[in-house]
């Protein structure tokens, strides 16, 4: 793995306090739409300002979130995994025993509920994984919404159970067969759909990407995850851990874990971007670690671009951290070094789902392997009192026939 | 210093409305679009935009955003672009505005990208991805080096936003004529020309339509409540046949497109 370089010790402290108005989290964030999007997105920002104090908003969310989601998730001590690394004492956030599968229906249900409380008749969504397709498509047939996902061509052929479960789900799957046919072009065909539907239809973006206010709204919402950890890591343990590590894609389940530990300064946050084949561009998916600050689907946040600002293609053997640009927020816990953010490779993340699914019984998506494989790293180096919680953001069943494929294994 | 304002003002004095046709830099290649700018100033346009193709152009239909993957495949940079520019804008015989993402100007750097395109000889910006609050800076640079800074009213935009607008914009304001992406429509929105003719009541600044406009028939239709029509789409269709056919006879096209519009804009 590669450590990010080391950020400025000139930075302010960073602190929870983000975004302002404008949607800044520091220099990053930002609105950079079209002005047909405008309206929309103020709209947004308001009736979400709403629902902060709206009781009967938060009650029927909680709710949700119990019932139909399965909160609170099991914190999880992998204890023969934590003994295979001779180290720290390894635990899992159990997001991938969410409905669904992964923490992406935090986000999801919020965001409908937000889509009613606003009046909208429809939905669209983008989705890499397909976890953010399938838990919209699933929040929205809860709501009784009518759904369209779109998705790259690419990412349809590598998580082809999600596409046939949103489908069973009563969603329309549009295959987007331009530039890359991953994440990046389908948030681009989303955000076009968008343009046309603005005044009937809410666009549930699924990371901690895009403008102002979706970064906000994603991480609010993701963050149940990191507040939870809390709680349970006190009442376990008796205190905070020493080490929380999240995968790092556009950075939504990392921002929802890391968000409440921001200002608990004796917590190390480690973030994990996708590091792919190698360091070449082209080759991996990590902006923080390898990326320049730039303009991209709507926010000023690290992104890998060419020197002419054209968007670069990246790698990523997982669906969801292949994209070529990163929340805001962690680009300014970048900068503040707040967070440290590190990439590990295909092959690295690939052990990690080996040791995971043989030590614990339990499969990772391959995204949330990269996560485990920094833990396990981590963890072989420090001593056997320390804690590291890694955020277990999704289950890999969607994987099992891209492992296969990957591994050169003919089965089924 | 001041090319649009000063075309605006003419064309008003003498009654006349302004097409401005869209051609996307590099499409097939440089030559050729330097090509079709001098055909459509030869045939009446009155000032052109110049697209700066790019990788996530979330604001355009498929056939400018394919004309865009064209070339950037065929490996077309910025710097052959200003070239172009350079040795076209200033025997243009009418002022070319760039349209360009804002990613692509942060990224060159903004004082940067304004010092270049004002050297070679353009008139103005139209960046669709920076509404106004995200523009002051911009604005600044593009004012103390005489280019005009295009903003855009869309039918989403609420009046009072629209004011605001107005205010910030320079050389004209651009009217999108629908909510959506750029593309051909056959028919435009039912309450077009009244929005379009309330906004000429609030601002002197001229007002040019675009998005969806392709037929006589619209240009007929707008011409009386705008000072210009922006055509792209359809241009950047014909534009690309080049691909295929002699590029004489595709000039030729192009150019009796722009004139059979000129004829309609009365």
């Amino acid at each position: 793995m590669r450590t990010a370089s080391p950020a400025a010790v000139s930075s302010p402290p960073a602190t929870s306090q983000v975004p302002d108005a404008q949607g800044r989290f520091g220099d990053f964030g930002g609105r950079y739409v079209p002005e047909t999007l405008v309206r929309a997105l103020e709209e947004l920002a308001v009736e979400y300002e709403k629902s902060l104090t709206d009781p009967a908003f938060k009650a029927e969310l909680d709710e949700l979130l119990r019932d139909f989601v399965g909160r609170e998730s099991p914190l999880y001590h992998a204890r023969r995994l934590s003994e295979r690394c001779g180290g720290a004492q390894i635990y899992f956030k159990r997001e991938d025993t969410n409905h669904t599968g992964a923490h992406k229906i935090n986000n999801t249900l919020g965001q409908c509920l937000l889509t009613k409380r606003m009046g909208k008749t429809r939905v669209i969504a983008e989705t890499g994984a397909g976890q953010h397709g399938v838990a919209t498509a699933t929040a929205c047939a809860h709501f009784g919404l009518p759904c369209v996902v779109y998705m790259g061509e690419e990412d349809i052929r590598r998580q082809s159970p999600n596409v046939f479960a949103m489908k069973l789900l009563g969603a329309e799957v549009r295959p987007v067969t331009t530039g890359s046919r991953t994440l990046r072009d389908a948030i681009n065909e989303a955000m076009r759909d968008w343009m046309a539907s603005v005044e009937t239809t809410h666009y549930i973006l699924g990371s901690v990407v895009g403008p102002h206010p979706f970064p906000r709204i994603v991480r609010d919402y993701q963050s149940v995850i990191g507040r939870e950890t809390i709680d349970q890591c006190r009442e376990r343990l008796g205190r905070l851990p020493n080490a929380v590590v999240a995968c790092v894609g556009g950075g939504s389940n990392a921002a929802g874990m890391f968000y409440p530990f921001v200002d608990h300064p004796e917590v190390e946050l480690v973030g994990v971007e996708a590091g792919g084949r190698s360091d070449k561009p082209g080759d991996h998916a990590s902006p923080l670690t390898y990326g320049q600050p730039g303009v991209l689907h709507g926010s000023f946040s690290y992104v890998m671009q060419d020197d002419d600002g054209q968007t670069c293609d990246v790698h990523s053997m997982s669906a969801g951290l292949d994209y070529p640009g990163v929340g805001p927020e962690h680009s300014y816990w970048k900068d503040s070094g707040r967070v440290r953010y590190t990439s590990c490779r295909d092959t690295t993340a690939m052990e990690a789902f080996d040791a995971c699914a043989h030590s614990e019984g339990i499969m990772p998506a391959l995204e949330t392997s990269h996560a485990v494989a920094m833990a396990m790293e981590m963890a072989a180096e420090r001593p056997k009192d320390d804690v590291i919680v890694v955020c277990l953001s999704g289950r890999g069943d969607k994987d099992a026939m891209e492992i296969a494929r990957l591994k050169g294994v003919n089965y089924g | 210093m001041s090319a649009i304002p000063d075309l605006f003002a003419k064309l008003r004095a003498e009654k006349r409305k302004a097409l401005m046709p869209f051609v996307t830099a590099g499409d097939p290649d440089l030559e050729f679009t330097a090509a079709v700018l001098q055909e459509v100033v030869a045939r009446g346009a009155s000032l052109c935009e110049v697209g700066i193709p790019y990788s996530d152009p979330i604001a355009d239909g498929p056939v400018i955003q394919a004309s865009y993957t064209r070339a950037l495949n065929a490996k077309i940079k910025l710097a052959a672009i200003l070239d172009m520019l350079g040795k076209t804008c200033p025997v243009l015989g009418a002022p070319a505005v760039t349209m360009v993402s804002y990613a692509i100007i942060y990224r060159h750097g903004i004082e940067r990208y304004c010092d270049d395109v004002a050297s070679r000889g353009v008139a103005g910006l139209i960046v669709p991805d920076l509404p106004v609050e995200e523009s002051p800076i911009l604005a600044k640079v593009c004012g103390e080096r005489g280019l005009s800074l295009i903003q855009l009213v869309t039918p989403t935009t609420p009046r009072d936003r629209a004011l605001r607008i107005c205010e910030t914009s320079t050389g004209f304001v651009y009217y999108v004529s629908v909510a959506g992406i750029t593309g051909e429509r056959t028919q435009l929105p039912a309450d077009l020309i009244d929005n379009v003719g309330w906004l000429r009541e609030q601002t002197p600044l001229p007002l040019c339509i675009g998005f969806g406009i392709s037929q006589p028939e619209h240009v007929k239709l707008l011409a009386p409540v705008a000072d210009g029509l922006i055509v792209g789409s359809a241009i950047v269709k014909r534009v690309a046949e080049a691909a295929e056919k002699p590029r004489d006879e595709v000039l030729k096209s192009v150019g009796d497109y722009v004139a059979q519009l000129i004829a309609a804009l009365g």
